[in-house]
Order: structure tokens, then sequence, then C-alpha cells
């Protein structure tokens, strides 16, 4: 057996034994060191797997402890799962190497420890949500991620995170709550866990009340996870009071891996036939997904906290993402999982340059950040980059996904859809507008002239995936590439 | 009726709803906590009902018995029992932290304070 056979619990359990590392060393400047160390690990771990994805190696299966499955857990690697890996462990890369002045001026000294720790430990999390072929161990690694990410939110300056963070955590365990109310039914009817075994039994099983009962259960858990309006409400106060990098590294892999699992589930596990074709749950999400984009965007607007406004408009970009789920053509769900990868690097983008306006002028309401980008020239020209990403301009990442998202919408002659789409792009374009007004359009105040920028350990991660949303807006061949064969794998039956 | 019949899942039900009710209406954050805890209590109730088989023995191999009740579901909601601890500390150090902080931990205080915090910066 050769490393190359490990990869695929590598990328889980090196963040998670590297958790308690950091806590039982006790050194902040160490905790920091080891959790980058780390996340570099588990990223060359998911790197592998992408690549051998990419040469074509086919699904791979990985039997923890040697237990064959259905009986025992499997780790599960196909194009979609190695696409939502590389952008969960990537993200953990460039939010750690950000992490650390950051972290200094924004947490408490006794409490920096304590979040590397828990950030690995949401890393460990998700990248288990996407590995895993078993539907229990996803419920776990959910909740492992969710527990570290209530810890996270509440380590906020503001006393509000502690309220924000309580307020998470009952949703939270509610949407936890509810999905393993759905897994326990599926159980009782087919007497198996694992995710392909599941997909083979179902549809025999398709006409009884109790898997339609846990369908309707776990759609709805996923939804309150990722934030579907109109169960969002968790999100806004999460976001604006978390730390910088927490929100950076939930705004950009958290939900994203919700709606992964959602993908899973009903196009892996319960079929498009029974989900889509007779459980209609299109219907129920593309109406809140339009809603959800227009709504949010427009809420965005009135925002005084960039970190709010960019909170809002994550709610929104989640609707987009359901949009290309809800048309459930392929050319939808490529749409769909390209800009959950896309998504990932804008919001990362934005967060990272607001967190270095965080450092530097120690707030991110829109009142005190009047000339700022005379200022801070390098942060805000990384944040308006993330922001014509957001809208859709072309030559950025954005463009490409709304792309997709409007070829599928054509090809269904939904042209209200695409109106939806136009009309909530322009909502970005001038929640996006109002920043870069205050930014470059009104004068600084007074003593607070001259240059003032960041250090180049915030601005070079903010810099590098603020060009990676250029770089994926040219050369698709990753991003979509990815996409339409995890599309071919979705719609082809088993995961 | 014959017992248990569907007892067990009515009482699911029942704990359930109650639950659900106390998080959603309390205003107090630790029995909003309590209330999560009966909902949470009430899934493992259902995951323990559904590994019983209709005149299994309990799962422990030994003398004559041939039919066994399924332990699996015992086995997941033990995991899923850590995980519910797990959340109730989290949640029970968040409402002490909030009352250091608010010195409250009624929901409308909370709320009171915060907008009074937003008045005082305007």
């Amino acid at each position: 057996m050769t490393l190359s056979d490990q990869l695929p619990i590598l990328a889980v359990v090196v963040p998670l034994l590297a958790s308690p590392l950091c806590v039982l060393i006790g050194n902040r400047h160490a905790a920091w060191l080891i959790a980058l160390l780390a996340a570099v690990g588990a990223f060359a771990a998911s790197a592998g797997l992408l690549l051998a994805q990419l040469q074509g190696a086919g699904p791979v299966s990985y039997a923890l402890g040697d237990w064959a499955p259905p009986i025992g857990i499997e780790f599960r690697v196909d194009h979609l799962s190695a696409l939502v890996l590389l952008i969960v462990s990537a993200m953990a890369v460039w939010v750690l190497a950000y992490a650390r002045r950051s972290v200094e001026a924004e947490v408490a000294q006794d409490k920096q420890t304590g979040l590397y720790a828990a950030l690995l430990l949401v890393h460990a999390g998700l990248a288990g949500i996407v590995l895993t072929g078993d539907a229990f161990n996803a419920f776990v690694f959910l909740e492992i991620s969710s527990l570290a990410s209530y810890a996270l939110i509440s380590m906020g300056r503001d006393r509000r995170a502690l309220t924000a963070a309580f307020q998470y955590l009952v949703m939270g365990t509610l949407g936890a709550t509810f999905i393993l109310i759905g897994i326990g039914f599926l159980y009782m009817m087919t007497g198996t866990l694992n995710m392909a075994d599941l997909a083979e039994r179902l549809p025999a099983l398709s006409d009884t009340r109790t898997i339609q009962a846990g369908f309707a259960f776990i759609s709805v858990g996923i939804a309150l996870k990722l934030a579907m309006f109109p169960l969002h409400l968790w999100l806004p106060n999460a976001y604006t009071y978390a730390p910088s990098v927490v929100s950076a590294f939930l705004a950009a892999t958290a939900t994203k891996v919700a709606v992964y699992l959602m993908l899973r589930f009903v196009f892996s596990v319960f079929g498009h036939d029974f989900a889509i074709a007779h459980m209609h749950l299109d219907y129920l999400l593309l109406p809140l997904a339009a809603i959800a984009v227009l709504l949010l965007s427009l809420v965005a607007i009135f925002q005084y906290d960039l970190k709010r406004m960019l909170a809002y408009s994550s709610v929104a970009q989640v609707g987009y993402m359901l949009m290309g789920l809800a048309i459930a053509t392929p050319l939808g769900v490529t749409a769909s999982i390209v800009h959950l990868f896309n998504h990932a690097l804008m919001k990362g983008a934005l967060f990272l340059a607001l967190g270095a306006v965080m450092w530097r002028v120690g707030s991110t309401h829109i009142g005190q950040l009047s000339g700022i980008g005379q200022r801070m020239p390098w942060t805000m020209g990384a944040f308006l980059l993330g922001g014509l990403s957001l809208i859709g301009v072309p030559l950025t990442a954005g463009f490409i996904s709304k792309w997709y998202l409007v070829s599928a919408a054509i090809a269904q002659g939904w042209w209200w859809l695409i109106l939806v789409i136009v009309i909530s792009s322009l909502l970005a374009v001038i929640y996006i507008w109002r920043v870069v007004e205050t930014a470059w359009f009104t004068p600084s105040p007074n003593g607070t002239a001259g240059r003032a920028e960041a250090p180049l350990s915030l601005l070079l991660p903010t810099w590098t995936l603020a060009l990676a949303n250029l770089y994926f807006g040219i050369d698709t061949s990753l991003s979509v590439g990815m996409a339409e064969a995890a599309v071919g794998g979705l719609f082809g039956g088993a995961p | 009726m014959e017992l248990p019949g569907l007892f067990n899942y009515w009482v699911v039900v029942v704990l359930m709803m109650a639950g659900f009710y106390v998080v959603i209406e309390q205003g107090n954050l630790v029995k909003k906590l309590i209330g999560l805890g009966l909902f949470q209590a009430s899934v493992f109730i259902f995951y323990i009902s559904i590994g019983k088989v209709a005149d299994g023995a309990p799962p422990i191999l030994g003398d004559a018995a041939e039919l066994y009740s399924n332990p699996l579901p015992h086995v997941l909601i033990l995991t899923a029992i850590v995980v519910g601890v797990a959340t109730t500390a989290v949640g029970l150090s968040l409402i002490v932290r909030i009352h250091e902080q608010y010195g409250s931990v009624e929901e409308d205080d909370i709320h009171r304070a915060d907008v009074q915090a937003d008045e005082d910066e305007a």
C-alpha cells in the first residue's frame, strides 16, 4: 500500500490531528505554524486526489480501517468531491497564510491558539463531509465542523458575536438534527447507510411515505445549513461579528459544502427521478432561489457595515447555486457547481480585503471608509476585482458562472429567470458601486491623508485570490471541465 | 390498542414538538437550550425504537436466541448523544459568556442592550 492510496484519509486526518496539537503546545505562534503546515499538507493530499481524477482514475473508494463497504465506512472520491475538497483545502491554506497578523489584531491573545485549533477542526469536518460515502458519517462530520464554527464565531471582538454564535448554534443544531431524522427514515426502510447502496435500494421504495418524509427532513435540514432563503437568518450576524479570518473561511467553504451535500443527496442518493421528477423539489427551490437573489441583493444595498453587506450578498449568491440545482438539467447543475467554485474565490478575496481594512482602520463601517481607496489602493484594488467578479463582468470568474446559468435558463426557455439574473446582477453593481464611491470619490477625513497600506502578509493572499478570479475567468478548463465531469457522474447513476 | 405498538413513535412526536416549541417560544437562552436537548433526545428515542425487531432478543451473543434486535441504530445514536452533549456544552459556555457581557440571559434584554448600544454609537 503506497502513500497515494492513503490520500483520501490524509486530507481529513492531518488537520484533525494537528488541531489538538495546537492546543497542547499552547503557544500561539507555534499553533499558527502547525495549522498552516497541516493545511498545506491537506491541500497537497487533495491536489493529488484532484490530479488523479483529472487523469481519469474514476471514482476512488477508500475503506476506513480496512472494513469493506457497505458495512464499513467508505470514503469516495469522484470529480465533484475532488473539486469541492480542493476549494476547502485551498481556502484553508490561503486564509491561514493570511491569518497571523489579522488574528493578532482582532482576537484576544489567550484565544488565538484555540482559534487555530477550531479552524483546523472546521477544515477537517468539511473535508470529511465532502469525502464520505456514508450518510451517517456525513452527519457526524457536519456536526464536527458546525460545533467548531460556533466557537470560532464567538471569538469576535464585539459582544454581539456571542449572540450570533448562539443563534447559529440553535439553528445549526435544528438543521443537523433534521438531517439525522431523515437519515433514520432512510435506514429504517433500506437497512443501509452507504450512499451508493441507498441509491440502489431507494427507487424500489420511492412510493412509501417514510422515504418521502425522510427526503423532506434531509432537504430542509441541509437548506438550513446552506442558508437558503428564508432559512438564512443566522448567517448575516454570524459573518458580521466573527473575526475577519473566520468570516472569510466560512463564507468561502461552509455554505459551499452544504450545497455539495444537497447536490449529493438530491442527485446521487435520491436520484433525479425521485427528487425532481417525482417529489418536485425544483418547485420549492426555484421560486425561493429567485426571491433570494432579488430580495437579498436589495437588502445588501442598504447595509452600512460592509461585512454585513457581503453576508447578505452570500445568501443571494447561494440562491444562484440553488437556481442551477433547481433547473436540474445537466447544464443547470454544471452552472451550480461552477458558481460554487467561483463564489468561493470571489467571497474569499472580498472578505480578505475587508480583513485588511479592518486591520488598518479597525472598522468596516462604510462611514469610516471615506477615501480609503487613496489610502489603501492595493487592498481596495483587490476588493474591486472581487466585486467585479461578484457582479459578473466579462473576463472574471463570476461571468463564467452567470454565463452557464443563463445558458441553462435559455435551454429551458425560461425568460423570466434570465430577467431575474440580470436584475440581481444590476443590484450587485449598486452595492459594489457604493463602496467604490466611498472609497475613491469621497475625500479622506482630515488627518488621515497619506498612504497607509496593509502589510504584505495580508496583501499577498488577498491578491492571489483576487487574481484567481481573473485566471478562472479566462482559463475555465479546471472549473468548468471538472464541473462537467462531475455532472456526468451525478446524472450517470450511483456516485 | 396493543402496547407498545406505535407508542414509542407517538412519544417521539410529542417530545420533538414540545422541544421545538420551547426553542421557538422561550426567550430565556438556557430554556431554549433545554428545548433543543429535548428535541435531540426525541430523535435518540426514535433511533433506538427502530432497532427493535419484533420478538428479537437483546443483541448479546448467547444461549438460544435466534433472532436479535438490530444493535446498529443503538451504536449510531451513541455517537449522536456525544454530539448532543458537545452541543449543550458549547451552548452553555456561550450562555456563560453572554451573561458576563450582557448581565442577562433573556433574549429581550439582550436585544434591548444591542439597540441601546447602536443608538449610543449613532
